[in-house]
C-alpha cells in the first residue's frame, strides 16, 4: 500500500464523515431551498439569515455553539443522551454534524438557484395532466433541479472534506475517531521533523479535491444532457 | 355540457360569464388581448379560482364558491394545450405523451400518434422539435389524459405562417375524430373561420355574443370587431348541382342558389362559403346583360356606418348577407331598412 495506516485512517475517516454529512443534510437542504423559493411567510428573511450564518461565522464559533448545544452537557445533547443513549461528543458522528452545519448554506444556495429557474408553468401543465402535488414534485420539480442538487452536493462534500475549525472545537482531535485529513495535517505540522509526512498528506488532499471536482463536472454534464440543454 | 356561471376579478375589470357551452364540436372563444379569454379557460382548468359562482362539467361540480368546492386541476379531467406547448424538457416525446396517459387511452395511443403525425418524433427530446411539432405533441399529451373537454389557448399564435398551415389540417382532422368538446381560444378570425362551429365573443370580461359561427359572424355585435379586410359574411350552404357545360357548381342558399367555381363534391355536401362585403354591390333593378352571375333579390335589414363606409345587412330568405357601399351610393339610391333590392355577388370563397 502506498499510504501508511495513519494516512489511510485519516482519508477513510474524512470520506466517511463527509459522505454522511452530505447524505443527511441533502433532504433538509432541498426542503429549505424549496421553502425559501416557493413559500412566503413572516420571518422568511430571518430563516434565510440563520441558514447562512455558518457561512459568515468563524468556524470556531460554530464549533463552540455546537459544543454548548450538542455536547454531552449541552442542552440538546444531554437530552439526546438520556433518551436515546446517543451522543455527538468526541465521536466521528460529531465531526459529521460539524461538517454538515458548515456546508449546509453552500448546499442550500446552489439548490435554491436551480429551483428558482424551474418554470412553474411546467408544473401547472403537469397538474392539468392529472398529476397531484407530490407526483409533480418528484417527476417535474426535482428532476429539473437536479443540476443544482448535484452542484450543491459536491460543494457541500468539498467543504466537509476541508472542515477544520468547527470540528476541532466540537469533537477535538482524536486519532481514528475525529482526526480527519485537515486535522491530521495540522497535527503533523505541529510535530517537529514530520515535514515529509505533511507533504504526503498535502498531495493526498489535492488529489481528493481534484477527483471530487472532476466527478462534479462529469455529473453536471450528464445532468445537462438529461435536461436536453 | 359545460355550464359556466361565475365572476372573477382580473386586474381592472371583471370577468362575468353565464353561459352553457355545447358538449360537442369546437367552440371558439374570441376577443382582443385582455378580453379575459385565457382567464376564462384558466378558471375552467382550475389554475385560478373564481371569486363567485360555479363551473360544472357534464353535471360534475368543478368549482362552486358558495359551497366552497374547488377541485384541484388534476381532479378535473380538463385537458389544456398551452400557447407555449410546455413540454417537459427532461422527457422524450414518448415520455411526454405518456405522462398523464389514462389506462382507457392506452389502446388509442398508436392511432392518435398517427393522426397527429408524431410517430417519427417519439424518441426525440422537446428541444429538437419545431414549434408546430411541439404543439402536436402537446395536443396528443392532453388528449391521452382522457379529458372530458379540451382547452386550447391560441395554439397557433406563437407559430410562423408555414407552421400554422402545417398544424391547421391536424386540428381540423382532430375536431372530426374526437368526440369531446374543444374550447379554442383565439384572436385570429381566420383560424376561427376554419375551425369553429360555435363562437363566444368576449369583450372586457363580458360575453358579447354566443352562437353558431354563421349567426355570430353575421350579427351586428360582431361588425365593429372585424377589421376591414375581414368584413364578410359566412354562410352554410349545400352543393346543389353541377353546370352541364361550364366549370361551375351551384350551391343552395335558402331558396336561392349561388354559382361558384367548380367543386368536385357530391350533391348535398354541406360546406361553408365566405363572401367579402366589398364583393357585394347593390342595384335597385335586376341588371340586364351583366357579367355577374349571382344576382339575388334581398331585403335591407339595417345600415351601419363603420369607418366612413356603410355596411348593409341584407336578408335573403332566412339568411343574411353583408354588403359594403359608400355613403354617397346610400344617399343616391336612398337605401333604407325594409327596402327590396338586388345584391350582386362578385366572388365567393370556399372555407372548409
Amino acid at each position: 500500500m502506498i499510504l501508511s495506516d495513519a494516512e489511510w485512517q485519516a482519508v477513510e475517516l474524512s470520506l466517511k464523515v463527509s459522505t454522511l454529512a452530505v447524505i443527511c443534510s441533502l433532504p433538509l437542504g432541498i426542503l429549505m431551498a424549496w421553502i425559501l423559493v416557493r413559500c412566503d411567510f413572516p420571518g422568511k428573511a430571518l430563516l434565510d439569515s440563520v441558514i447562512h450564518l455558518p457561512l459568515v461565522l468563524p468556524p470556531v464559533v460554530v464549533g463552540y455553539l455546537l459544543l454548548v448545544a450538542m455536547g454531552r452537557r449541552g442542552f440538546i445533547g444531554e437530552w439526546l443522551y438520556q433518551w436515546f443513549g446517543f451522543s455527538f461528543a468526541f465521536s466521528w458522528r460529531g465531526a459529521a454534524l460539524a461538517s454538515a452545519v458548515v456546508a449546509f448554506p453552500l448546499m442550500v444556495r446552489a439548490i435554491r438557484l436551480a429551483l428558482e429557474a424551474v418554470d412553474t408553468r411546467l408544473e401547472q401543465a403537469a397538474r392539468t395532466l392529472g398529476a397531484g402535488r407530490w407526483r409533480v414534485f418528484f417527476t417535474i420539480t426535482l428532476p429539473l433541479t437536479l443540476p443544482g442538487i448535484i452542484v450543491g452536493t459536491v460543494l457541500g462534500f468539498a467543504r466537509s472534506l476541508g472542515e477544520f475549525g468547527a470540528t476541532i472545537t466540537f469533537v477535538s482531535n482524536i486519532p481514528g475517531e475525529t482526526r480527519t485529513l485537515p486535522l491530521a495535517m495540522y497535527t503533523l505540522i505541529e510535530t517537529p521533523g514530520a515535514e515529509g509526512a505533511a507533504a504526503r498528506l498535502c498531495v493526498i488532499a489535492v488529489v481528493l479535491a481534484l477527483a471530487s471536482l472532476l466527478v462534479s463536472e462529469w455529473l453536471a454534464r450528464w445532468g445537462r444532457k438529461r435536461l436536453g440543454a | 355540457m359545460l355550464e359556466l356561471n361565475f365572476s372573477q376579478q382580473l386586474g381592472n375589470h371583471q370577468l362575468t360569464i353565464n353561459q352553457q357551452l355545447p358538449a360537442k364540436g369546437i367552440t371558439a372563444i374570441f376577443g382582443v388581448s385582455g378580453a379575459g379569454k385565457t382567464s376564462l379557460i384558466n378558471a375552467i382548468s382550475g389554475l385560478t379560482q373564481p371569486q363567485q359562482g360555479s363551473i360544472r362539467l357534464n353535471g360534475r361540480v368543478l368549482s362552486d364558491a358558495n359551497s366552497g368546492v374547488n377541485l384541484p386541476p388534476e381532479k378535473r379531467r380538463v385537458g389544456y394545450v398551452f400557447q407555449d406547448a410546455r413540454l417537459f424538457p427532461h422527457y422524450r416525446v414518448r415520455g411526454n405523451l405518456q405522462y398523464g396517459m389514462a389506462k382507457s387511452m392506452q389502446p388509442q395511443f398508436d392511432s392518435l400518434v398517427q393522426l397527429l403525425g408524431i410517430e417519427p418524433l417519439l424518441t426525440r427530446f422537446p428541444w429538437s422539435l419545431s414549434g408546430g411539432e411541439k404543439q402536436r405533441v402537446a395536443i396528443g399529451r392532453a388528449l391521452l389524459s382522457a379529458p372530458e373537454i379540451l382547452l386550447l389557448d391560441e395554439p397557433l399564435a406563437s407559430l410562423d405562417i408555414p407552421r400554422k398551415r402545417e398544424l391547421l389540417p391536424y386540428l381540423q382532422k382532430l375536431a372530426q375524430q374526437v368526440d369531446i368538446p374543444l374550447l379554442y381560444v383565439s384572436h385570429s378570425l381566420d383560424e376561427i373561420l376554419q375551425l369553429a362551429d360555435n363562437v363566444l365573443v368576449l369583450d372586457e370580461g363580458k360575453v358579447k355574443a354566443f352562437g353558431a359561427l354563421e349567426q355570430v359572424w353575421g350579427s351586428s355585435a360582431m361588425r365593429p370587431w372585424l377589421p376591414r379586410a375581414e368584413q364578410s359574411s359566412v354562410l352554410r350552404v349545400q352543393v346543389l348541382e353541377q353546370h352541364p357545360h361550364y366549370q361551375m357548381t351551384a350551391v343552395s342558399l335558402g331558396d336561392q342558389h349561388i354559382w361558384v367555381s367548380r367543386l368536385e363534391l357530391p350533391l348535398k355536401t354541406p360546406l361553408r362559403i365566405r363572401i367579402q362585403s366589398a364583393d357585394v354591390s347593390l342595384v335597385l333593378q335586376p341588371p340586364v346583360n351583366s357579367s355577374i352571375r349571382n344576382v339575388l333579390p334581398a331585403r335591407v335589414v339595417e345600415l351601419l356606418e363603420i369607418e366612413g363606409q356603410v355596411e348593409v345587412r341584407l336578408q335573403i330568405g332566412h339568411r343574411e348577407l353583408w354588403a359594403r357601399i359608400t355613403p354617397w351610393a346610400r344617399d343616391e339610391l336612398a337605401i333604407k331598412p325594409g327596402m327590396w333590392l338586388y345584391a350582386q355577388i362578385k366572388s365567393v370563397s370556399i372555407t372548409p
